[in-house]
């Protein structure tokens, strides 16, 4: 820089670069404003370096000073280390406001009825709010989010049929530990003459009018003797029984067969049909320690919320 | 030597000066990571003292392959931060050993649909194959597109091997001599070890989709089978029931 390049129309400095023969640049200072914000930016890192984990050494790294983070191990001992985003979040579900006030409620919940948690409108109302946030993300991709499930896959919550029954005790072990419900297909059992008849019989069982009456008096027989053995699981009235969870087939809900979406007898029939020749094999997932690792408080939020979803206590 | 005007009227050289120059932030930051003993957590089963986390089956791993061919990556990450929110919708944040045999990883950037990070085990195999054929069947306000090709193409087995002898190359310890199957015994147990075995790989694929059945169809290994088998392992490698969530903290 010992002789600065000038501009010989405004005599003002230039970098001395040229392009296309002609073409220069100012040397103008850079604001004062501009520079004094670099030191300081500069001046930042050292400390951000300081306080935060940052320069590598060897097989370590600085960890950082002026910011530690006090938190509880699983053991309950206390533990205080420099700042990282694991310690601030064990800090943050142990002390944080939110978190503190959902542990509160949570553990309202947990040491109560299911009584007490209907009677009282405050933990009711947190068994909607912190309810829908758990059936949103645990339930609802298979049973909806309102809980009406899906014809023929899932089953549906909000209705007063319950497969594996429903009460709160009942519920709570569905959740816990996953169910496998199966029903064998029939397909090799029956030939075709002996599935319309227990067809027929099934349509009757809920008050449907059978396509073919005298088959139906067939299918009786096949249904509550050895041939089929529907009864097994069914019962002789085809009540079904919440330890199998084997459906009702006498009252009118349908959870596999899509009687209501079929218009005519035959229709119905044919779905009645479908699901004795092919069987069903349905299978919810465990919620309990052995899966999705939901508390048990958190499972008892989830009945809870059912149980209001699902018309409460008239559930049976 | 480099004068200004000469790097600045020279583009070639200018392309690989620029290169060096960048380079400098991401080397300095990512290789040390590489030297660093706490990046990657060692996670053994506190009991039988094995090794957690374990390179996919051959199975999930075409289901992996399938995964990234679709470019599922582009929606869903698969990477659970230490957020008190993660925590309480997507479970456990995650762990730099869960992906450790991931070539390439998944962590994605983007969620426009959820993490999967741990989304094995959460539904069943027929949601995830109806879900993953009409996605709309079961979520009505989703908007993943369907893919129904899945449950029916049969999942191409031809080149098996030589993707595992590729993951193999760069550090996942499937085995090819008895030497590398002895190690993987010591290191995961035998029953995990069997499945690394680059020799019975096609086996262990056909006799864990038969065995899973994960499309619903016992006749064919489709490429459903294959991706439901993946999305069913991923982040159920380590019980965190097991450890003292301190343990974790603790490698930071």
């Amino acid at each position: 820089m010992a002789n600065p390049v000038k501009d010989p129309l405004t005599g003002a400095e230039t970098t001395g670069h040229v392009w296309d023969e002609t073409l220069q640049e100012f040397n103008n200072p850079l604001p004062r404003w501009w520079l004094w914000t670099f030191y300081g930016t500069i001046l930042f890192t050292i400390t951000y370096w300081t306080m935060y984990p940052s320069w590598p050494i060897g097989k370590t790294y600085l960890k950082g000073m002026f910011n530690d983070i006090t938190y509880k191990t699983d053991a309950g001992e206390e533990k205080t280390t420099h700042w990282n985003m694991r310690a601030l979040l064990a800090h943050d579900m142990q002390n944080g406001t939110e978190a503190l006030k959902q542990q509160e409620y949570l553990a309202k919940v947990g040491a109560a009825s299911y009584d007490q948690i209907a009677q009282d409108p405050d933990m009711s109302s947190f068994v909607r709010s912190y309810g829908v946030g758990m059936f949103g993300d645990n339930c609802a991709a298979c049973h909806q989010s309102g809980g009406q499930g899906v014809v023929g896959q899932f089953p549906n919550l909000v209705d007063d049929d319950w497969l594996w029954g429903g009460d709160t005790a009942a519920m709570e072990t569905t959740i816990r530990g996953g169910r496998l419900g199966f029903m064998p297909a029939y397909s090799k059992t029956f030939d075709d003459s002996q599935l319309n008849q227990v067809a027929n019989y099934v349509l009757t069982l809920s008050g449907e009018t059978p396509v073919d009456a005298a088959a139906a008096v067939e299918g009786q027989k096949i249904f509550q003797g050895e041939t089929g053995g529907c009864y097994m699981c069914h019962t002789k009235e085809g009540k079904g029984m919440h330890a199998q969870g084997s459906a009702n087939l006498t009252d009118k809900v349908w959870t596999i067969a899509n009687l209501p979406a079929a218009e005519t007898p035959e229709a119905k029939l044919d779905a009645v049909k479908a699901v004795i020749h092919n069987g069903v094999k349905r299978q919810m997932p465990v919620f309990g320690k052995e899966g999705r690792n939901l508390s048990d408080t958190e499972i008892k939020v989830l009945v809870a919320y059912l149980q209001q979803m699902s018309g409460g206590a008239t559930a049976q | 030597m480099f004068k200004h005007e000469s790097i600045e009227t020279n583009s070639g050289m200018l392309i690989v000066l620029t290169l060096v120059a960048i380079s400098i932030g991401g080397l300095v930051e990512i290789v040390p990571l590489h030297y660093i003993n706490e990046t990657v957590e060692d996670v053994k089963d506190p009991v039988t003292g094995l090794d957690a986390v374990r390179p996919y089956t051959p199975l999930e791993q075409r289901g992996r392959d399938i995964y990234t061919r679709e470019g599922c990556y582009l929606c869903h990450s698969q990477m659970i931060r230490p957020f008190r929110d993660e925590d309480l919708r997507y479970g456990h944040y995650s762990l730099a050993a869960e992906s450790k045999y991931d070539h390439p990883f998944q962590w994605g950037s983007k969620r426009t649909g959820p993490d999967l990070a741990r989304v094995g085990g959460k539904y069943s195999n027929e949601w995830q194959v109806q879900h993953l054929t009409a996605p709309r069947s079961v979520v009505p306000e989703s908007i993943m597109p369907n893919y129904p090709w899945l449950q029916t193409t049969n999942l191409d087995m031809s080149d098996l091997r030589d993707r595992m002898v590729a993951l193999k190359r760069v550090g996942v310890p499937y085995s090819l001599t008895t030497v590398e199957y002895e190690a993987n015994v010591k290191k995961f147990g035998e029953s995990v070890a069997k499945t690394l075995d680059i020799n019975r790989a096609e086996d262990n694929l056909m006799a864990q989709a038969r065995a899973g059945n994960y499309d619903g169809n016992p006749a064919n290994v489709s490429e459903m089978d294959a991706l439901v088998a993946y999305l069913q392992v991923l982040g159920t490698m380590v019980d965190f029931k097991k450890f003292d969530e301190d343990y974790f903290i603790q490698f930071r």
